[in-house]
C-alpha cells in the first residue's frame, strides 16, 4: 500500500541503555496514517522499551534517556512525561486495565476530561468546582463508543461488565481524546474471548480506515497477519524484519521471533526417558495468580532430568511453580514420589523434598533486610531443622551460630558469592549475587526435586552462565530433578533435557531441547491445546 | 561527617532531639535546685515499673504485626490475675507469684481470640488493635461491676458487690519486687535491685526466645511474611504465638507496675497506657516491623527520663507544670514518625 | 463466565453481612426501648435534638471517605478549631448568631491550616492513613493545651477574667457559652405533636447536605471519588493526587470546626479540655451504626446512624437500671457499644477486602469444572 505525505510516526536509530544492558538497538520504523503496525516479538525482545519511549513514560528518563530521534508528523519529538506524548495525540491501551471499577463507562472514558459548566462557586474557588456536564459526557463517550464500531451500555459501571467490555471502555478512552492519531494496543485481545477479539479486531479496521494509525502489539500471530498491513518483528533489541503482512505464514513470523540459528550446545546429554521413573506428575493443575493463570496443566516429570518450561509472559509458565508450591490459590492434583501432595500448602510441598526459588527474588526470595547467613539457612532451620542446637531433649532448639555461618560460607565459596562478609545485609548485594543466595537456600534444603523460576531474570550476562552453569552441576552432581521455568528460550535449550511451552494457561507441547526453534516459536503462539503424548 | 549524616538519618532527628532533651535536663537540673541522684532514682523506679509493658511491644512488632496498640487486653489480663489473688487472700510476694499465675491463662485466651481477629486483617492491624484495646476495657467496666468478688478490699462497701476503681497492693504484692535487694548510695539514691532484675529475667526470656527456631521464625515473618510462607512457616501460627506473647507480658507488666505504684486501677484505667509503651519503644530505635531489647532498654529509659524530669525542672525553671503537655507532645510525635517512616521491607 | 454462581442462600448471607451492623443496633434498640420505659414522644423529642446537635459534625466526615482515606479521626482538628472560636468569641462578649459566625471565622483558617498539615502528614503514611489521623488527633491535642493551657492569657490577650484561670493565664475547665445558648436552635422553632423542631438549625444541616451531594457532581468531587478507587489510575488521568487528598482533609477539618460550634451552641457549655476528645470517636461510631463502611458513605447513613446510636444511648442507661438496678452498666454498656461498633465495622471491611481476592480462585475451579462437564 503507498501512503501519501510523510509518516505520522517515524523512529530513527533509537538506543537505549538499562545499566549497561543494551536493550535497543538501532531501531527504525515508520507508521503511515491509516496503517496498522503489528509488532511481535518475544518477552525481553524490547518492544515494551520502545512503547515506553514513545509515550514518554519516566522509566526512560530515570534510567539515562535513549538516543536516537522520535519524530511526529516530521517533527522532532523529545517527551519528558506521559502527558506531552498525550498532547501530541499518543494513545496506549496497556495490558492491565487502568479502569477504576466503581465508575461508569462514561465515567472512565472521560476521566479527567470532563466536560464542566461554570458554576457560582466556580467564579470564586476556580474551574474544580465546576459542575461536570453529564450530558455532553454522555454525548461524547456515546461518539467514542460508536467510533469502535461496538455496543456497550456506557452508564454500566466498569466492576460489573464482562472482560470484553472493560477493553473496549479502555479503547474508547483513548478515541474519546479529539488529538488522536495514534493508538498503541498492547495484547489487546489476550483477556477476550474469540468472539469479542473478532470484534475488536473489526474495530480496529475501522478506526484505520478513518486516519488513525496504529501499532498492534500480539503474541496471537493469526491476529496479526489478519488484521495488520506492516509486520515488524523484534528480537534483542533489534528490528530483525519489516514485512507487508501480504503472503506471511504464522511458521516464518515465528521463526524471525526466536531467530537464532540453534546452536548447538557441547554438554547436550541424552537423558535416558525410558529407564527412568515418573518423580513428579501433576494432572488438571489451575492456578489463580494474577497476571500468570495456569488454567489445566498436566505433566510428567521425570527422575534426575531438567525440564524447562518456556513460553511468552503472562501465558501461565510462572503460576505453575506458585501454584504447585501453594504461594497462590491453586487446585487439581500433584503427585511426588508416588504420594498426593496436599495442595495450597508450602510447608507440605517443602516437607515432600521439594523447594522452589521465586522469579520474585526481592519479594519471596529474601530477606532483604538480615543478613546473608540468616537468608541461607532460614528454610532449611525451618523445614529440616538443620542448624540447631538441641536442649531437653530436644524440646528447646537453639540457633546454632556457629552451623549456620559455616554453612554460609560454603556456598558463599562454592557460588562465588561477592559480598564483604556473610554479616552483609541481603539488599546490598547485586542481582547476580541475590540470585545465588536464592539458590543456595534451596540447595541447603537438599531437595530432591527444584523448582527455579527465572533465574537469570535482571542478572548481566556474566553472572547469567555462572548461574546456570551452578544449576546443571548441582543437578549432575546431587542427581536432583530440576524445574527450570524462563522466557528465555536460549537459556532453557542451554541446559534443559526437554522443554515444554506453556500457552493461554495449558501446556502447548513439550519437545526435546534441540528442536528447532521455530516449532518453539509456534507453540508459543499455539491456541490449541495439544496432548502431550505427541511431544514427549 | 558523612558517617554522622547516615547516623543521623538512621536514628532519626526525633531520637536525637529527645536525648539531647533530656541531657540537657539533667544538666539543668543542679542548676535549678533540683536534685540528680533524686531523679535518677525516680527514673530508674519508673523504668522498672514500666519496663516490661514496653517489652510486650517486642513479639508483635517481630511478627509484623506493628505496634501493639491492643495492649490494654493484656492489662485486663493482669487485673483479673491481681484481683483473683487478692480475692483468694494470696498476700505478700506470694500474692504477685499467683497474680501471674492466674493472669497467665487469661491472657492466652485473650491473646488468642485477639491474634484470630488480627490475622483476619492482616495489613490493618494498628487501627483495629487500638480499637479491640478500648471495647475490651469498656467491656470489663461492666464485668467489674458483675463478677462476684466478695473480698472487702476490693468491693464498694456501701453495695457489697462491684469491685472499687482503685484497690491498694498494700499488703499484697506492694514494693515486694522494689524492695528485694534494695540498696541506697547517699539518702537520695535507691535502687530496686528486684524490680530490675525481674525486667531483666523478661528482657532475658525475650532474648532467648528470639534465638530459638520459633524466634527466628517469628522475627522472619515480620521482616517478610511472603518469603516466611514461602519457606514453609504457618504465618498465622506464629503471629497467633507472637500476640499471645505481648498479652502475656502486658498482664505481666502490668503487675510490676501495680507492685511499684501501689494500686490496682480498674475501670477506665488502662485506657490509655498502650500510648507510653508503644512510644517508649519507638523512641528508643524501633520501628513499625523492627525492635529490639535494646530499643526497649534505651526507650524507656528516655521516656520515663524525660516524664520524672521535666515536672521537677520545668517546675523549678518557670513555675509551671508542662510536663503533661510535654508528654504528650513527645510520645505522640515520636508515634507519628514512626508512622510516616516508609517502612524498610520490599515487599 | 466473569460472573460467579451462589446461591440463594449464599445471597441472603451475603446481604445480612453487608449490613450487618445496623441490623445489630435495630435489635439492640428494640430491646432497650421496651425495658427503658421511655415514652415515644420522649424519644421522638430526644432523637430530633440529638439530629440537630450531631448530624453536622458527621457528615463532616463523608467527604474523607470519597476521597479513600477512611474514616477521618482527624476530625478533632476542626473541633480544637472550633473551640479556639468559641473561646475567642466568648472572651469578645459577641452573642447570639453574630458570635456563632464571628466563631466560625476564626475557626476556618485554624482548620484550613490544620487540614493540610493533617493531608501532608496522611500523604506519607498512605495505606495507615486511619490510625495515623488518630494518632495526629492526640498530638495536636498536646498543641492545642499547651495553647489554651499555657499560652491564652500569657501570650495571647484574654480580657474577660471569667475565662481564666484563678492563676492569671490558662482558660479555665469549662466555658460557658450561655450567650449563644441554643440562639441557632432556637431562633426558629416549631412545635410537631408536642416535638419541638429547631428548624433553622435543621435548615443549616440541608444546606450542608445540599452542598454535599452538590460537591459530589463538581469536578472536585469527581477527582475525589477517582483517586478513592485508585490512587495511580487518577494519577495516569492526570489528577493531582495529593493535592486531592489535601483539599479532602482541609474541608473536612474545616466543616468539622463548623459542626463543632453547632454542637456546643446547642449544649451551651465548652469543656475547654475534653469536648473535643471524645467527638471524633462518637461521630464516627453514629456513621458505621447508619451502615456507612470504610470506604463508603452517604448521607442516608449519617441520619439512620444518628437515630439508632442516639436512641441506643439515651436508652440504655435506664434500660440497665431497670434490668439489673444498675444505671452506671447501661452507661458502660453504651462505651463499650461505640467502641464495639467502630472494631466490627473496620474488621468486616478488612474480611470483606479478602473475600474479594479470594473469588479469582473460586472462578478458576468453577470454569474447570464445568470444562469437565462438557468434556464428559
Amino acid at each position: 500500500m503507498a501512503y501519501q505525505g510523510p509518516p505520522v510516526l517515524e523512529l530513527r536509530n533509537i538506543c537505549k541503555e538499562y545499566f549497561g544492558n543494551q536493550v535497543l538497538t538501532d531501531v527504525s520504523l515508520s507508521l503511515h496514517k491509516g496503517e496498522i503496525l503489528g509488532l511481535v516479538g518475544e518477552n525481553g525482545a524490547g518492544k515494551s522499551t520502545l512503547m515506553n519511549i514513545l509515550f514518554g513514560m519516566d522509566v526512560i528518563q530515570r534510567t539515562g534517556g535513549y538516543s536516537g530521534e522520535m519524530l511526529i508528523e516530521g517533527k522532532l519529538v523529545k517527551y519528558q512525561s506521559s502527558f506531552d506524548a498525550i498532547a501530541d495525540g499518543i494513545g496506549m491501551v496497556h495490558q492491565e486495565f487502568s479502569l477504576l471499577p466503581d465508575f461508569s463507562a462514561t465515567e472512565n472514558i472521560l476521566l479527567n476530561r470532563e466536560p464542566h459548566k461554570r458554576s457560582f462557586a466556580s467564579e470564586v474557588f476556580g474551574e474544580r468546582l465546576d459542575l461536570l456536564d453529564r450530558k455532553s459526557m454522555v454525548e461524547k463517550a456515546r461518539i467514542a463508543i460508536s467510533k469502535l464500531g461496538v455496543s456497550i451500555d456506557s452508564a454500566m459501571i466498569v466492576g460489573s461488565m464482562p472482560v470484553g467490555h472493560k477493553q473496549f471502555t479502555e479503547i474508547a478512552r483513548e478515541l474519546s481524546k479529539d488529538s488522536i492519531r495514534i493508538l498503541v494496543l498492547d495484547e489487546p485481545t489476550a483477556v477476550l474471548t474469540e468472539q469479542e477479539a473478532s470484534i475488536l479486531l473489526e474495530a480496529i479496521k475501522n478506526l484505520a480506515a478513518e486516519g488513525i494509525a496504529i501499532i498492534f502489539i500480539s503474541h496471537r500471530l493469526q491476529e496479526v497477519i489478519d488484521v495488520c498491513d506492516t509486520v515488524v518483528v523484534m528480537r534483542d533489541g533489534k528490528v530483525v524484519r519489516t514485512e507487508s503482512s501480504k503472503d506471511l505464514t504464522i511458521a516464518q513470523i515465528a521463526r524471525w521471533m526466536v531467530g537464532r540459528e540453534v546452536t548447538q550446545h557441547a554438554d547436550r546429554r541424552q537423558f535416558d526417558y525410558d529407564n527412568t521413573p515418573t518423580v513428579l506428575s501433576i494432572r488438571n493443575l489451575w492456578v489463580d495468580m494474577p497476571g500468570e493463570t495456569v488454567r489445566d496443566v498436566s505433566l510428567d516429570i521425570h527422575k534426575g532430568e531438567i525440564l524447562g518450561i518456556g513460553g511468552l509472559a503472562g501465558q501461565g509458565k510462572l503460576g505453575v511453580p506458585n501454584g504447585a508450591m501453594g504461594l497462590f490459590p491453586a487446585g487439581g492434583t500433584i503427585i511426588f514420589e508416588g504420594k498426593r501432595l496436599p495442595l495450597n500448602q508450602p510447608r507440605a510441598f517443602l516437607d515432600a523434598g521439594m523447594a522452589f526459588v521465586s522469579e520474585d527474588r526481592r519479594g519471596v526470595g529474601l530477606l532483604l533486610d538480615e543478613s546473608l547467613d540468616w537468608n541461607i539457612s532460614f528454610a532449611a532451620m525451618q523445614v529440616n531443622n538443620k542448624y540447631l542446637k538441641r536442649y531437653l531433649n530436644g524440646l528447646l532448639m537453639w540457633r546454632d551460630e556457629k552451623e549456620i555461618q559455616k554453612v554460609a560460607l560454603e556456598y558463599i565459596n562454592a557460588l562465588e558469592i561477592k559480598c564483604t562478609s556473610y554479616k552483609q545485609k541481603a539488599k546490598e548485594l547485586s542481582g547476580g549475587n541475590q540470585q545465588k543466595i536464592c539458590l543456595a537456600k534451596a540447595f541447603a534444603l537438599s531437595p530432591r526435586l527444584l523448582f527455579v523460576s527465572e533465574p537469570t531474570r535482571g542478572i548481566d550476562i556474566g553472572a547469567k552462565s555462572l548461574v546456570l552453569q551452578a544449576l546443571r552441576d548441582y543437578n549432575e552432581k546431587s542427581g536432583t530433578t530440576i524445574v527450570m521455568i524462563s522466557s528465555e528460550l536460549e537459556e532453557l535449550r542451554a541446559i534443559c533435557d526437554r522443554i515444554a511451552i506453556v500457552a493461554d494457561g495449558r501446556i502447548t507441547g513439550i519437545l526435546p531441547s534441540d528442536s528447532p526453534s521455530e516449532d518453539f516459536g509456534l507453540l508459543m503462539v499455539a491456541g490449541q491445546p495439544m496432548s502431550m503424548e505427541e511431544h514427549a | 561527617m558523612n558517617n554522622l549524616r547516615q547516623f543521623i538519618r538512621s536514628f532519626g532527628w526525633p531520637r536525637i532531639i529527645i536525648g539531647l532533651f533530656l541531657l540537657s535536663l539533667f544538666i539543668i537540673a543542679p542548676f535549678v535546685g533540683v536534685k540528680v541522684s533524686t531523679s535518677l532514682s525516680d527514673t530508674i523506679v519508673r523504668f522498672g515499673m514500666n519496663g516490661v509493658m514496653v517489652l510486650a511491644m517486642v513479639p508483635m512488632i517481630h511478627s509484623g504485626c506493628g505496634l501493639n496498640f491492643g495492649l490494654p487486653l493484656g492489662i485486663i489480663a493482669g487485673l483479673l490475675g491481681g484481683t483473683l489473688a487478692i480475692e483468694y487472700n494470696f498476700v505478700g510476694p506470694v500474692s504477685f507469684l499467683m497474680a501471674i499465675v492466674f493472669s497467665t491463662p487469661f491472657a492466652i485466651l485473650f491473646g488468642f481470640g485477639y491474634s484470630k481477629l488480627l490475622n483476619k486483617v492482616k495489613g490493618s492491624e494498628m487501627m483495629i488493635a487500638t480499637y479491640v484495646g478500648f471495647s475490651s476495657v469498656a467491656f470489663m467496666c461492666i464485668m467489674w461491676l458483675l463478677l462476684p468478688y466478695k473480698h472487702p478490699t476490693m468491693v464498694w462497701g456501701y453495695a457489697g458487690t462491684g469491685l472499687r476503681t482503685t484497690i491498694s497492693t498494700e499488703g499484697y504484692y506492694l514494693h515486694v519486687l522494689t524492695n528485694f535487694l534494695q540498696f541506697k548510695i547517699g539518702k537520695t539514691f535507691m535502687f530496686p535491685t528486684g524490680m530490675i532484675l525481674f525486667f531483666a529475667l523478661m528482657a532475658l526470656l525475650m532474648w532467648a526466645f528470639l534465638h530459638t527456631k520459633r524466634g527466628t521464625a517469628m522475627t522472619a515473618v515480620g521482616s517478610n511474611p511472603v518469603f516466611a510462607r514461602a519457606s514453609g512457616i504457618n504465618i498465622d501460627k506464629v503471629r497467633t504465638l507472637s500476640v499471645i506473647l505481648s498479652t502475656w507480658l502486658g498482664a505481666v507488666g502490668i503487675l510490676m507496675y501495680q507492685q511499684s505504684f501501689g494500686f490496682i486501677q480498674l475501670y477506665m484505667g488502662p485506657f490509655y497506657m498502650a500510648l507510653p509503651a508503644v512510644s517508649a519503644i519507638l523512641i528508643g530505635g524501633a520501628s513499625v516491623n523492627k525492635a529490639s531489647i535494646l530499643n526497649v532498654v534505651v526507650g524507656t529509659f528516655l521516656f520515663q527520663g524525660i516524664l520524672t524530669m521535666t515536672p521537677s525542672v520545668m517546675n523549678s525553671m518557670i513555675h509551671t507544670d508542662m510536663s503533661e503537655v510535654i508528654r504528650i507532645i513527645v510520645s505522640n510525635g515520636m508515634i507519628l514518625y514512626a508512622l510516616t517512616r516508609k517502612s524498610e521491607v520490599t515487599r | 463466565m466473569s460472573i460467579l454462581k451462589e446461591t440463594g442462600g449464599q445471597k441472603f448471607l451475603g446481604i445480612i453481612q453487608n449490613n450487618a451492623v445496623p441490623i445489630l443496633f435495630g435489635i439492640i434498640v428494640l430491646i432497650g426501648i421496651p425495658l427503658s420505659g421511655y415514652s415515644v414522644g420522649y424519644l421522638g423529642q430526644e432523637i430530633v435534638v440529638r439530629i440537630a446537635r450531631n448530624s453536622f459534625l458527621i457528615i463532616a466526615l463523608l467527604i474523607p471517605i470519597m476521597a479513600g482515606m477512611g474514616l477521618n479521626f482527624g476530625m478533632t482538628l476542626g473541633a480544637m478549631a472550633g473551640q479556639i472560636g468559641l473561646i475567642f468569641m466568648a472572651d469578645w462578649g459577641i452573642v447570639g448568631i453574630p458570635g456563632m459566625i464571628l466563631a466560625m471565622i476564626i475557626s476556618t483558617p485554624i482548620s484550613a491550616f490544620l487540614g493540610w498539615m493533617c493531608g501532608k502528614i496522611l500523604n506519607m503514611a498512605k495505606g495507615r492513613e486511619m490510625v495515623t489521623s488518630y494518632i495526629i488527633g492526640f498530638f495536636i491535642n498536646g498543641v492545642y493545651q499547651l495553647i489554651v493551657l499555657y499560652g491564652m492569657g500569657a501570650v495571647i490577650p484574654i480580657k474577660n477574667p471569667a475565662l481564666v484561670l484563678p492563676r492569671g493565664y490558662g482558660i479555665r475547665n469549662t466555658v460557658n457559652l450561655i450567650t449563644i445558648r441554643k440562639t441557632l436552635d432556637n431562633l426558629f422553632a416549631i412545635k410537631i405533636f408536642g416535638i419541638s423542631i429547631p428548624i433553622a438549625t435543621m435548615l443549616v444541616i440541608t444546606i450542608l447536605c445540599i452542598f454535599v451531594i452538590w460537591f459530589r457532581k463538581t469536578k472536585l468531587g469527581q477527582d475525589m471519588r477517582a483517586v478513592g478507587q485508585d490512587m495511580e489510575v487518577a494519577r495516569a488521568a492526570g489528577i493531582k493526587v495529593e493535592h486531592t487528598r489535601i483539599v479532602s482533609i482541609v474541608i473536612s477539618t474545616i466543616l468539622a470546626g463548623y459542626g463543632m460550634i453547632v454542637y456546643l451552641q446547642n449544649i451551651g457549655t465548652l469543656n475547654t479540655y475534653n469536648s473535643h476528645m471524645q467527638i471524633g470517636m462518637f461521630s464516627i461510631a453514629a456513621l458505621l451504626v447508619g451502615g456507612a463502611t470504610v470506604n463508603k458513605a452517604s448521607i442516608g447513613n449519617v441520619f439512620l446512624g444518628v437515630s439508632l446510636f442516639h436512641l441506643m444511648f439515651i436508652v440504655s442507661p435506664t434500660a440497665g437500671k431497670n434490668l439489673i438496678g444498675e444505671a452506671q452498666l447501661g452507661e458502660y454498656f453504651r462505651v463499650f457499644v461505640s467502641y464495639g461498633v467502630i472494631t466490627i465495622a473496620l474488621v468486616l471491611y478488612e474480611v470483606r477486602r479478602r473475600r474479594e481476592k479470594a473469588r479469582g480462585g473460586r472462578l478458576l475451579a468453577q470454569e474447570q469444572a464445568e470444562n469437565m462437564e462438557e468434556n464428559t
